[in-house]
């Protein structure tokens, strides 16, 4: 069951915080359907009141946490992210699920891993793997929210 | 935002904030783990100078499940006993390092005092001062009402309200005029004249003296208890009177719309503004407000001290 780690950091615009995670595990959800012909559970998590950098910025609004109907017990739960950079929302994602429930695995898929990891965390799935440098950012736009797909590297800023 | 003083504080986006954020955190009491790690090692002192039952329980289930440290502070059986000040007792609370204050208290001004007078560095939640306002609980009700008859989301534009009862000695119909009047609401005050507040016809609502033509146009009943405590004067000739003539009852009830919610604060005096069977129907939400409660004062203590400290 693929559920997503809500990113509710990226950007104070609104815009942003829309949860490119959540296309990207319907999308999986609706391959691992086709091709197995089961229905695949995918639920959303906010993990904004979990994270480690709340104290560093004002308080940010949430957004929906959805719990597929039957919960995540003794289920093997994949957790899908737009890109992998820190680890830190990895890191929060995990404990928010640990509230939530008690899985039988948790594993991780990221359409980008940009490196810099600053946590013992490593992805399951990896779509690309782009190496980056830390002054750049990189930006993953879903049809779903942005009307169409593309992953940007958006060089420093002069 | 620092504090949590007045209901006329939030505007409008502020205020649907606090309610968004509520619902979503609604959602944590339906888990088995009743908790998130949000405040953790932050305190929150409940100041508590009044009597409170769902108050104060409220706001400190709040502050436990996001594992904030939690103080209570009843005035009987403290210092402030012995003849401690305000201010005396706020600089105790500041040494010992509160991050937020949830003050009550009999007289109106005094969470203002402690917020201004520059005892303390945490925040002021005020949870209710003398005949002032009672602003968490306006934003309980709004929650409330806008769940059962807004489907939850966005503000109440356009819903009619009426507040019922002891409004001169009211707090929480202060509060409650001032945010519903900025979520879009339009409010009734029905209470007998003696107990309406001294220039009641600046405050943005409408006032009637006669329930019964104010019930069949309204989409919430606001009853208020009559605060016998603070009433050192007679503002009407018996318990019998008022009930008869301002009292919830089941024919009263019959008035109302069928949509129409019945809500009260509490604690209820029954037989007097209300009748049993009214609190005890099925259209009388008053449990359901109590567990809004918390929901929203989670999400006050989390807006207030959940981020970055504020400067000043």
């Amino acid at each position: 069951m693929p559920i997503s780690a809500g990113r509710s950091a990226a950007s104070p615009t609104r815009s942003w915080r829309t949860t490119r995670g959540v296309a990207l595990a319907h999308r999986i959800a609706a391959e691992i359907n086709s091709i197995e012909g089961s229905e695949v559970p995918v639920g959303s998590l906010d993990i904004t009141l979990y994270r480690d950098d709340l104290r560093l910025r004002p308080a940010r609004a949430l957004v929906p946490t959805m719990i597929p109907p039957g919960g995540i017990d003794d289920k093997t739960v994949i957790l899908v992210d737009d890109v992998l950079y820190s680890g830190r929302t990895v890191r929060a994602a995990l404990d928010a699920l640990n509230d939530v429930g008690r899985p039988a695995a948790v594993q991780l898929a990221v359409l980008v891993d940009r490196g810099h990891r600053q946590l013992p965390i490593r992805p399951d799935y990896v779509g690309k793997n782009l190496p980056t440098s830390l002054a750049e950012q990189v930006r993953v736009e879903v049809a779903e929210v942005d009307g169409s797909d593309q992953v940007t590297i958006l060089g420093e800023e002069r | 935002m620092k504090h949590l003083l007045s209901a006329a504080d939030l505007s409008r986006d502020d205020a649907i904030l606090v309610l968004d954020t509520a619902a979503e955190l609604a959602a944590v009491t339906d888990r088995s783990v009743k908790k998130l790690p949000t405040l953790r090692g932050r305190t929150v002192v409940n100041l508590f100078f009044e009597d409170s039952t769902r108050t104060r329980i409220s706001f400190e289930v709040a502050a436990k499940r996001l594992s904030a440290d939690v103080i209570n502070f009843a005035a009987k059986g403290s210092s402030v006993s012995k003849g401690e000040s305000l201010k005396d007792t706020a600089l105790t609370l500041e040494a010992m390092g509160a991050d937020a204050v949830v003050i009550r208290h009999g007289s109106s001004g005094a969470p203002h005092r402690l917020a201004t007078a520059g005892w303390i560095g945490g925040s002021v939640v005020n949870a209710g001062d003398g005949t002032h306002e009672h602003p968490t609980q306006a934003l309980l009700d709004a929650f409330t009402m806008r769940r059962h008859l807004r489907d939850g989301a966005g503000d109440l534009d356009g819903l009619r309200v009426a507040i019922v009862g002891d409004i001169l000695h009211s707090r929480v119909a202060r509060s409650n005029v001032l945010l519903l009047r900025t979520l879009g609401a339009h409010v009734t005050l029905v209470a007998p004249p003696t107990l309406m507040p001294y220039g009641v016809e600046s405050w943005p609502c409408d006032v009637s003296y006669d329930i019964d033509r104010v019930l069949p146009g309204v989409d919430a009943v606001m009853m208020l208890r009559v605060q016998a405590e603070r009433m050192h004067a007679a503002y009407f000739p018996s318990t019998l009177e008022y009930s008869r003539l301002y009292g919830l009852d089941a024919r009263r009830m019959g008035l109302l719309p069928p949509h129409a919610i019945v809500m009260h604060p509490g604690p209820m005096n029954r037989g007097m503004e209300i009748s049993a069977d009214v609190a005890d129907s099925s259209r009388a939400v008053m449990v359901e407000q109590v567990a809004n409660g918390v929901s929203v004062r989670m999400a006050v203590l989390y807006l207030l001290l959940g981020g970055m400290k504020e400067e000043i």
